[in-house]
């Protein structure tokens, strides 16, 4: 076997900024005061703040420290599954940096702002494109507020008919966030069973979809990695109740160019810019999760909406139906800014192969891995496979232990114990951006992993032993949370 | 996790399908979990309590009790108003994990029929149910 | 294309593997009438310099300081960001790693978080603070929810004196749930008129926000008072953190809840996003808050480390009945927080702030000495309105030629204030640009 990159690396330890510092010290370079003292009334002032007093260095060395104990997309592979965890292209970074966009203030006259406008109107038509849908808006921060709108819209759209419906279908392969999502909208979760393949039947939906059921919520591919195969007949008996159709675009990257879910039967979608199109994770966040929707639904869009009028763009408020507003602003432009240069780089044909590729990825890994995980549906998967724990649970060897193993072999463990319908899921999404050498050391470190968890699982039991610190004592957190220092 | 035979499983009490058990106490009754119900779980970190003086039908939803990463529901094996909580778990959930049918009980009810205890299950309607589950 | 590695025969040996004969065939499981037919109709895909160009030609259009000299504030703040701040957040290993579910390998997020959190807390006098929202709108409907949720009442009463915006998107998460909104009117001070409350039945909370809109300090203290004797929450909310290096924060004045915007703290204005929604709350009702929480605690060794903790409250273990359907933890912007906190520092953060307000009553004084009113006579931080004569905006049209800014016109959010202007003067506007303003209105 060809080394792994996991070996101990050189690891400082770092306190607590407040444990660092002196009082007097300084990291910033306050701006000259050319105005003289005014002090405010004192019944509205305090006199001190309890910050640490740090210098430039104390920082910069402080977070260079702690950026050493994680791990990231460029440290290494991150196969978790659901989240996308591609590459992120420098250039792109620079882009979203330049003086323009970052210091533009959101408020000021359109004329003033017309590339940011224009951006975000291009933006929106090559997602259209992408998804086969008819418009966009680009206002939700994140995946999450992208559903939260989705399930607005159909709020919106069934109360315009006078309409209230109580109950939405959610599959259990859909994503984690949609029930709470629904809920939120008020509308009670219909939980729908896949079937023995792992995909959505359409008798199952038939038996549930009635008048009171404003639609569905479908994830596709699903989270087990299968392409929904009979969407197109589901949307028909949703659309026939007067429900309409909803398309978490978590998995997007396994069908740009392939499938556009607006052909297929969604009427709503949204993205995750920072999956599907490349912009950072960035820990957790920020990132962007526009909805894209068909004709009969544009009405309601958030408002303000960029508008094109003759050679310029404008905002526009004029949209009586709108659900409102999502953001304080138009959403996260600074991602926005990202997420186009990528398309802008890519293009059509690369787009496409970034899908076949993501896809070829997964299926390699579920070919080379089977065997040695069980795998919970032996069918081709689209950009991302589903195993579970069922081989080493006789050595008393769980999903958390081998992922804790692969860390000493350094790579970022797979997604685990979902999807939920799996016990002891390990579901791993590699991504196009892997290339095989990387892919053939991650098989061999699972294999090898494998091995020990019949041979010495101990070693799994105490992973990791080379990152900065042992395994967490989770229970003790949230018994006594500690949540400030 | 613990096997069939490894399971405190004590007479005294009467279990319900949802795994809390209840023990009659002079004219009040006592709940808690089950040592089945609390090895599913788990390490408890977090019980979540009804007000005193609350009063719930047999089944309904009264408290949660929470493990790093999973929430179940509790539910009343009968019927009552609620006399007292377990503060002491407040302080140190894991008396659930260690003395599930002592120092570990959830609440304490004054039933609103005492003939409902009866509608629970033994000790060995409750092993059989359980070896229908493993 | 240079972010897929893939070599031709690589594609064939995996292909190989997986029993296919070309990429397509990896589809097969997609039914025939579901797949494209054709190609996308996308541009062409350009080479990076190409990009470069593309994108300098978009961003030259665009009115950014420093180039523009813009009094403008109103939610999104003009301050300077230390190098060594964007220097670190540009750290790949900060950047490219998502949500830290796997703690052993994220400590440096986590750590990071949990600092975070303390300072965010700290800075606004509370006992908790999560690892951040989407922003200070979005903040606030969660932090209006959160209190219906503790006090299981039904309406909330908020301030006209909130930002416009935040108080749409709260009527947006608002809608379809029933609950009742309620907005409070302005006294003649520039400050919230609280007596409708006492008429407000089932009272789940009271939100201000301060600074307010128009710029002035409300007084908290009073507004808790009266929530608290309706038995409702106080939730405090802001666009201007740093404010609170100078002023009372809302934990000392008694918010239950303080909830805002954090963009001024290090992290560009961009437009409008991404910006850092800021929440914090009392202890008491950690259980009930929105979003992801960092805690201290132990490894098996016994050694410090950070894990994300009270996870039972979140959206992919308590699924519908969860506290809000949330994911993000806007980790690189409280990343950038923290990092402009720290290396501000707890001297220098009141320093900054007095310099902002003295800079902020210059204009202010400068103005009234010319003539023209200062709309609210009650104290402000940097941002106040000012009353310009009718047929003002001819001169503000003007002195966009001039690329100075000369505020924000209220009247669009307020009809009442026609002729009104909010005006922001923060660290970054010279008393040279303040008295050129003066000038070229008063000419």
């Amino acid at each position: 076997m060809k080394e792994a990159p996991g070996i101990t690396g050189l690891i400082l330890n770092e306190p607590l900024l407040w444990e660092k510092g002196k009082k007097g010290r300084r990291g910033f370079s306050l701006p000259r005061r050319d105005v003289d003292f005014c002090p405010l009334d004192e019944n509205l002032t305090s006199k001190t703040l309890d910050f640490p007093d740090l210098s430039e260095v104390d920082v910069i060395r402080h977070y260079t420290r702690l950026s050493q104990w994680n791990f990231g997309v460029d440290t290494g592979m991150y196969p978790l599954g659901s989240c996308t965890m591609k590459y992120n292209p420098k250039i792109n970074e620079k882009q979203a940096r330049l003086q323009g966009f970052a210091g533009a203030h959101p408020l000021l006259p359109h004329t003033l702002s017309q590339g940011a406008l224009k951006l975000m109107f291009e933006l929106e038509r090559l997602l259209a494109e992408i998804t086969g849908m008819d418009a966009v808006s680009l206002q939700p921060a994140a995946g999450a507020q992208g559903e939260l709108t989705g399930m607005l819209l159909i709020h919106a759209f069934h109360k315009s008919k006078g309409i209230r419906r109580s109950k939405i279908i959610i599959p259990d392969t859909a994503h984690g966030t949609n029930p709470s999502s629904a809920a939120l909208c008020g509308y009670r979760p219909v939980h729908v069973k896949s079937n023995e393949q792992g995909v959505l039947s359409v008798e199952a939906i038939a038996e549930v979809m009635n008048e009171d059921t404003a639609g569905i919520m479908v994830t596709n591919p699903n989270t087990l990695g299968l392409f929904e195969k009979n969407l197109k007949e589901i949307a028909e008996i949703v659309h026939s109740k007067g429900g309409l159709v909803y398309g978490d675009g978590a998995n997007m990257n396994a069908i740009m160019g392939m499938v556009q879910m607006g052909q297929i039967g969604a009427d709503i979608m949204h993205l995750n810019l920072h999956k599907t199109f490349s912009t950072p994770h960035g820990g957790g966040g920020p990132g962007s999760g526009p909805v894209c929707v068909k004709k009969h639904l544009e009405p309601f869009l958030p408002v303000p909406r960029v508008a094109q009028e003759s050679d310029r763009y404008v905002l526009s408020e004029d949209f009586p139906e709108s659900i409102g507003r999502l953001h304080a602003f138009f959403g996260n432009f600074g991602v926005m800014v990202k997420a186009y240069s990528y398309i802008q780089s890519m293009g059509p044909d690369n787009l496409k192969k970034a899908s076949q590729l993501a896809v070829l990825n997964a299926n390699y890994i579920q070919e080379m891995l089977k065997g040695t995980l069980h795998l919970a549906y032996d069918r081709p998967c689209m950009h991302e496979c589903v195993f579970s724990d069922k081989l080493q649970q006789p050595h008393k060897v769980m999903t958390l232990d081998m992922a804790k193993r692969l860390m000493d072999y350094g790579f970022h463990p797979p997604t685990v114990y979902f999807p939920l319908i799996v016990n002891g899921a390990i579901m791993i999404e590699p991504t196009e951006t892997e290339s095989k050498e990387d892919l053939d050391l991650f098989i061999e470190a699972c294999k090898a992993i494998s091995n020990e968890a019949q041979q010495t699982p101990q070693l799994l039991l105490e992973a990791p032993q080379k990152c900065k610190v042992r395994r967490m004592d989770e229970t003790a957190a949230a018994r006594r949370p500690c949540l400030a220092g | 996790m613990k096997e069939i035979g490894e399971l405190q499983l004590p007479d005294d009490v009467r279990y319900a399908e949802d795994h809390e058990w209840a023990r009659s106490e002079g004219e009040n009754t006592r709940i808690g979990i089950s040592d089945y119900a609390q090895d599913q779980l788990g390490d408890i970190v977090y019980v979540e309590f009804p007000q005193v003086g609350d009063t719930f039908n047999k089944g309904e939803e009264f408290g949660t009790v929470e493990s790093v990463k999973a929430v179940a529901e509790l539910y009343m094996p009968i019927g009552g108003e609620i006399l007292a909580v377990n503060t002491a778990l407040e302080e140190s959930p894991e008396l659930v994990n260690k003395s599930p049918y002592g120092d570990g009980w959830l609440i304490e009810v004054k039933p609103a029929d005492s003939a409902e205890l009866d509608t629970l299950m033994t000790r060995d309607v409750y092993l059989e149910t359980l070896k229908g589950i493993k | 294309m240079r972010y897929l590695p893939h070599t031709d025969e690589e594609i064939a040996s995996m292909l190989q593997a997986v029993g296919k004969n070309s990429l397509d065939e990896l589809f097969s499981t997609i039914p025939e009438d579901c797949r494209c037919t054709g190609i996308l109709d996308l541009p062409e895909p350009l080479t990076e310099w190409e990009l470069n160009d593309l994108m300098d030609a978009l961003s030259s259009t665009m009115a950014a300081s420093p180039e523009y000299t813009a009094f403008i504030g109103a939610g999104s703040y003009d301050h300077y960001i230390p190098e060594s701040v964007s220097y670190l957040l540009t750290r790949s290993e900060f950047v490219t790693s998502y949500t830290p579910y796997q703690a052993e390998m994220s400590q440096g997020t986590l750590q990071a978080i949990y600092e975070y959190q303390t300072l965010a807390a700290r800075l606004l006098g509370m006992e908790v603070a999560n690892a951040s929202m989407y922003d200070g709108a979005s903040a606030l409907a969660e932090a209006l929810l959160m209190a219906i949720r503790i006090t299981r009442k039904s309406a909330v009463a908020i301030s006209s004196l909130v930002h416009p915006h935040y108080r749409r998107v709260v009527q947006t998460y608002f809608e379809p749930t029933g609950y009742q909104v309620v907005e409070l009117p302005r006294l003649e001070n520039g400050r919230t008129d609280l007596s409708p409350i006492h008429g407000i039945n089932n009272l789940a909370a009271v939100a201000v926000q301060s600074p307010n809109f128009l710029g002035c300090i409300e007084n908290l203290h009073l507004i808790g008072e009266n929530a608290h004797d309706k038995g409702a929450l106080f939730v405090s909310c802001f666009t201007e953190p740093l404010a609170y290096g100078l002023i009372k924060n809302p934990g000392s004045q008694g918010a239950d809840i303080a909830c805002g915007e954090g963009q001024s703290l290090g992290i560009p204005q961009s437009f409008g996003g991404p910006g850092l929604g800021m929440f914090a709350s009392k202890m008491e009702h950690v259980r009930s808050m929105p979003g992801r929480l960092v805690g201290q605690t132990k490894d098996l060794e016994g050694k410090r480390g950070f894990v994300l903790t009270l996870a039972t409250r979140e959206q992919h273990i308590r699924r519908e009945k969860a506290t809000s359907n949330i994911c993000t933890n806007n980790s690189l912007c409280a990343l950038a927080a923290a990092m402009y906190m720290a290396s501000v520092g707890g001297t220098g953060m009141c320093e900054l702030a007095s310099l902002n307000h003295d800079k902020s009553e210059y204009l202010k004084q400068e103005l009234q000495k010319t003539g023209f009113k200062i709309g609210f006579n009650t104290p402000t931080f940097n941002e106040f309105v000012v009353e310009f004569p009718k047929g003002f905006d001819v001169t503000y049209q003007r002195l966009l030629e001039k690329k100075i800014v000369a505020g924000l016109s209220l009247a669009p959010f307020y009809p009442d204030l026609a002729n009104h202007y909010l005006l922001c003067v923060t660290e970054t506007r010279s008393k040279e640009d303040m008295d050129a303003l003066v000038r070229e209105v008063t000419s």
